[in-house]
């Protein structure tokens, strides 16, 4: 009995540990984007230029509305997407495996081909840049 | 191992718990009083651009065309890893429209507004009816029935726009 309560105890600490150090999405992008030799960081102006350019049909704004900050709608199917910006939905940017999965399926779609880590970083450094008051052209 | 990967390894193991004990409840819930099929992550997967339409409505070999290309879905980009979408086929085709005995279900459609069930089911709206703003695509089924994302489309909930 306290062997199996020890081991519990052991999984529950080992649990909390590790949802502590639930890395933050952006990191994994930056390690990839340092591996071009020319990566000078991210930056959120060219971020927000990705947003709005227009690839084949959409651009991202196209179903995310250009104001992050407001509800999205999808423009096949028409179903509402929560916003973008961490300021009005604070779970966005926590998952690395749905960030991957998004970028890779979105930019697909929109530019024909998957983005770079560099404009996957501009990206999510201007989302997060967005504040309540920020002006949004 | 690192901590990161045990925690991988531990909700790996809680999701797979997650599906073994779903698909038993899920495959004798063909009573319409029973809470209609589930599987959280076809719930979440299928169910982000659109409703998650319920496995019933199309034939498992419809269901398998469609896993199997994902990366081109309707003209979006609907790719998944191997494993999530083994899961999801997996759920899909055991709650599958079944057919007919001796008769082979068309695998070929992949629209659940293109079968003849479908066709016929909706057959006194209008072709300018479907196309209304307020609807947009026949696919849109929550347009008209109010508790579909929750897989239902009982007949007397039913309100059109
Ligand atoms: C055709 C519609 C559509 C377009 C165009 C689109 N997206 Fe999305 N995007 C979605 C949907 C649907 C989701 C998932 C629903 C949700 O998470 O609320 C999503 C989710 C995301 C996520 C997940 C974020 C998170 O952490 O939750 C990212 C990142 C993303 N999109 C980036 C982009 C980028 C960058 C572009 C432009 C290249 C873009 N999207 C264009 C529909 C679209
Ligand atoms: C990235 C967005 C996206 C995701 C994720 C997605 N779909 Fe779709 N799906 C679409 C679009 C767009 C359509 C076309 C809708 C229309 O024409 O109105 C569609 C249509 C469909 C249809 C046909 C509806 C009809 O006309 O009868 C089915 C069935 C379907 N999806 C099943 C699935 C399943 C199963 C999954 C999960 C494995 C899934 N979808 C995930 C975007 C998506
Ligand atoms: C324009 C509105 C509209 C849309 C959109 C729509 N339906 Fe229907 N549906 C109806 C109406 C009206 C009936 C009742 C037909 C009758 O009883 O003759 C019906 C009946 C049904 C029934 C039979 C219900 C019963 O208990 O008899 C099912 C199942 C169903 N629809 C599924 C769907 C699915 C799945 C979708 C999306 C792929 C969909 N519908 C989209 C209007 C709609």
């Amino acid at each position: 009995m306290k062997q199996a309560a020890r081991i519990g105890t052991l999984a529950a600490a080992l649990l909390a540990a590790s949802l502590a150090q639930a890395a933050d999405p952006l990191d994994a992008i930056a390690t990839a984007a340092r591996s071009d030799s020319s990566f000078s960081g991210f930056s959120a102006e060219r971020g927000a230029a990705l947003w709005g350019r227009k690839g084949k049909d959409w651009s991202c704004s196209t179903c995310h509305t250009a104001d992050p900050r407001k509800l999205g709608r999808h423009t096949v199917t028409g179903k509402t997407i929560q916003p973008m910006a961490p300021v009005s939905n604070p779970k966005r940017f926590t998952d690395a495996a749905k960030v991957d999965k998004w970028f890779k399926r979105n930019c697909r779609d929109v530019f024909n081909r998957e983005c770079t880590a560099q404009e996957k970083g501009d990206v999510i450094t201007w989302l997060r840049s967005v504040t309540p008051s920020s002006v949004i052209p | 191992m690192n901590k990161a990967m045990h925690l991988q390894r531990f909700s790996a193991a809680a999701a797979l718990c997650l599906v073994v004990v779903g698909m038993p409840l899920a495959a004798h819930a063909d009573n319409a009083k029973k809470p209609a099929p589930s599987n959280p992550v076809w719930q979440e997967e299928c169910g982000s651009c659109h409703i998650a339409y319920p496995p019933r409505f199309l034939p498992a070999e419809s269901w398998r065309s469609m896993m199997g290309a994902l990366d081109r879905h309707f003209g979006t980009d609907a790719s998944l890893d191997a494993r999530t979408a083994a899961t999801i086929e997996t759920f899909l085709v055991q709650n599958a429209k079944r057919g007919k005995p001796g008769q082979k279900p068309d695998g070929s459609i992949l629209r659940i507004t293109e079968t003849k069930w479908f066709r016929s089911e909706h057959d006194e709206i209008s072709a300018a009816k479907w196309k209304s703003p307020a609807i947009g695509s026949a696919a849109n089924c929550g347009a008209c029935h109010p508790g579909a994302d929750k897989g239902s489309f009982r007949e007397r909930d039913i309100k059109v726009p």
